[in-house]
């Protein structure tokens, strides 16, 4: 995707330093980032369209938090599946409604065999443990071994800072 | 949280207008006040029922590194390596979990190079191996999460 990548100016790269963290929760939120970088409000609400278009900008929301909204059987499942088949069954996988992310990653042989992962979602462990027996039906033979890790802690969360101020 | 903090929620996963007063569009759509928006945002995010609210920024696109590695850290060294690499400005999560693979953080760097270099630092460091995984495709549907 790195041919996508588009070259961002100093403006752009401090409209995405004050907004990474997220969006002012006032009335006019682009007007607050603009006072704050000494533009107008049309120029941040310009720019921050250009990256939405370009998928420099994801979307424009809100984050759900699944374990506090009771979703306490989330685990992240890994699979190994047949490398010709990783993507059919990643978009399979990952259009499932419990699934919030699903991605093809590599193996490190003999250590690590898996290859896709997918984060899985449901309001118990049992609920989970339902949603990951579907997935294992869904590739039958293709499902070489599977397991599923809990987080047991969170070690840091200070989320992703893409680009500093400097 | 009642129905309108779900309508909230399942609503405003994206789409997130880009106008001069947002929170009064949105807030139209719902049938609520924009000042009754804005402050059970506020709330949401207080009770990290949000864990954010903002642009979702694309770290590859924007030029910079992502990547998810793993390290195989025993019980007994397990403090001392978290610590090392917590202090790792890129390292912008970092979970333990109940595997052999023990600790799984993700990167996020301002250069893709630096991606790998964090990794041999962080194995120069620690003296353990850095399993780095960065994804090599990507299947998300993430507009679907409904509570």
């Amino acid at each position: 995707m790195s041919d996508d990548t588009i070259k961002l100016d100093e403006l752009d790269r401090r409209i995405v330093v004050a907004t990474q963290a997220g969006l002012p929760l006032v009335a006019e939120p682009y007007q607050q980032v603009a006072e704050a970088l000494g533009v107008t409000a049309e120029e941040v609400m310009q720019r921050l369209q250009r990256m939405l278009e370009s998928g420099i900008i994801r979307r424009i929301g809100a984050v759900p938090n699944h374990y506090t909204l009771g979703f306490r059987g989330n685990g992240m499942t890994v699979w190994d599946v047949p490398d010709e088949k990783v993507v059919e069954y990643g978009e399979k996988i990952g259009a499932l409604d419990f699934v919030s992310h699903a991605y093809h990653r590599p193996r490190f042989l003999p250590e690590w065999r898996y290859n896709l992962f997918a984060m899985v979602h449901g309001r118990n462990r049992d609920e989970l443990k339902q949603k990951i027996d579907t997935i294992a039906q869904m590739l039958g033979e293709d499902n070489r071994a599977h397991e599923v890790l809990f987080s047991t802690r969170i070690l840091k969360k200070t989320g992703l800072r893409l680009v500093t101020g400097s | 949280m009642d129905d309108i903090d779900r309508s909230i929620i399942n609503n405003l996963q994206g789409g997130f207008p880009i106008c001069d007063h947002p929170y009064a569009v949105v807030a139209e759509r719902l049938g609520i006040g924009e000042s009754d928006l804005l402050e059970r945002l506020q709330q949401m995010l207080e009770k990290k029922q949000l864990s954010r609210f903002g642009p979702m920024y694309h770290a590859e696109r924007l030029g910079g590194g992502l990547s998810l590695c793993a390290m195989r850290v025993p019980e007994a060294d397990f403090e001392r390596v978290a610590e090392q690499v917590n202090a790792f400005p890129e390292v912008a999560h970092n979970y333990a979990r109940d595997h052999e693979f023990s600790m799984w953080f993700v990167l996020g760097t301002e250069t893709p190079e630096r991606v790998e270099e964090a990794c041999r630092e962080i194995e120069q460091v620690t003296g353990y191996r850095v399993y780095n995984m960065p994804k090599k495709q990507e299947f998300f549907v993430g507009l679907k999460f409904e509570v």
